[in-house]
């Protein structure tokens, strides 16, 4: 991973909005410069988390991967705090 | 608004600068204390929650804790049936009617029979475990913390002759339909469920 993550939110097993409202969360306890990691299996959570980035102030979204994790669909985010 | 230049003939005196200049600094005035005005105005979602069966009580508390994540501030005014939602004894027992529902996979005639509803409910709540899906306690729960405002009618508590200590802690009673809509007034969003 080339990027560098502070914090890790494991939200597997939860649908929506739970991830949306967890990022959210662990996004608040973030400082200026920090980049937080979501993990999710809710497919729904790559254009949910892309849409809370754009429309929250001082989020952005560096990134969204979809892998597989032992036959498992994962979804990851990325989201750093600007300010 | 005119385009042209003064001629030099309409100078004007300093009485009229003076007046100008007070005009200006009104106006700026003005200016800025709407600005000051829209500025600090967080955006307000406003939900009415009038319905108590199972799958009616997702929608409201999906959207409020959603738009609470997006800085929200959130109002959701439960009425009638909707009071089953924040009720802490029967929030956990909602069901779902099998009757008058096109969608479900079984005829109007056999969903009337005795004992449907608590079949296609049982149905239902497996569905929910299976996929994932938060239940209603916990959505009320992420709802509070994340600062939603659940409110209970106070005339439909006493209507349906429940008592304040009913309700989860943290909702808020002795609301009415006058705060609910002063607080409509307000909000950028308000849904009717």
């Amino acid at each position: 991973m080339s990027m560098d993550v502070t914090e890790t939110l494991d939200v597997k097993g939860q649908n929506c909005p739970m991830p949306v409202i967890k990022t959210k969360g662990a996004f608040e306890t973030l400082a200026a410069g920090e980049t937080l990691e979501v993990v999710s299996t809710d497919s729904g959570s790559m254009s949910d988390i892309a849409g809370w980035a754009d429309s929250t102030d001082g989020a952005e979204l560096l990134d969204q991967q979809e892998t597989t994790d032992n036959g498992e669909d994962v979804y990851k985010h990325y989201v750093t705090k600007t300010d | 608004m005119s385009t042209e230049t003064p001629s030099s003939g309409t100078e004007l005196t300093a009485d009229q600068a003076a007046a100008l200049l007070d005009r200006i600094d009104a106006l700026e005035s003005e200016v800025a204390a709407l600005q000051s005005e829209v500025g600090d105005n967080a955006n307000k979602m406003v939900i009415i929650a009038t319905k108590g069966t199972l799958d009616m009580a997702y929608p409201p508390l999906i959207l409020a804790s959603t738009a609470a994540a997006f800085g929200y501030e959130v109002t959701v005014f439960h009425t009638f049936w909707g009071l089953e939602i924040l009720h802490e004894k029967n929030s956990k027992n909602l069901k779902l009617s099998s009757v008058g529902n096109p969608n479900m996979p079984i005829p109007n005639a056999i969903a009337a029979l005795p004992g449907m509803d608590r079949m296609t409910t049982r149905m239902m709540r497996g569905k929910i475990a299976d996929n994932d899906v938060a239940s209603v306690e916990e959505l009320i729960e992420v709802s509070l913390e994340s600062g939603v405002d659940l409110q209970a009618c106070q005339m439909t508590i006493d209507l349906l002759g429940y008592d304040e200590a009913d309700f989860y802690d943290g909702v808020t009673t002795g609301v009415g339909a006058a705060s609910a809509f002063q607080e409509m007034q307000q909000a950028d969003i308000q849904l009717l469920i």
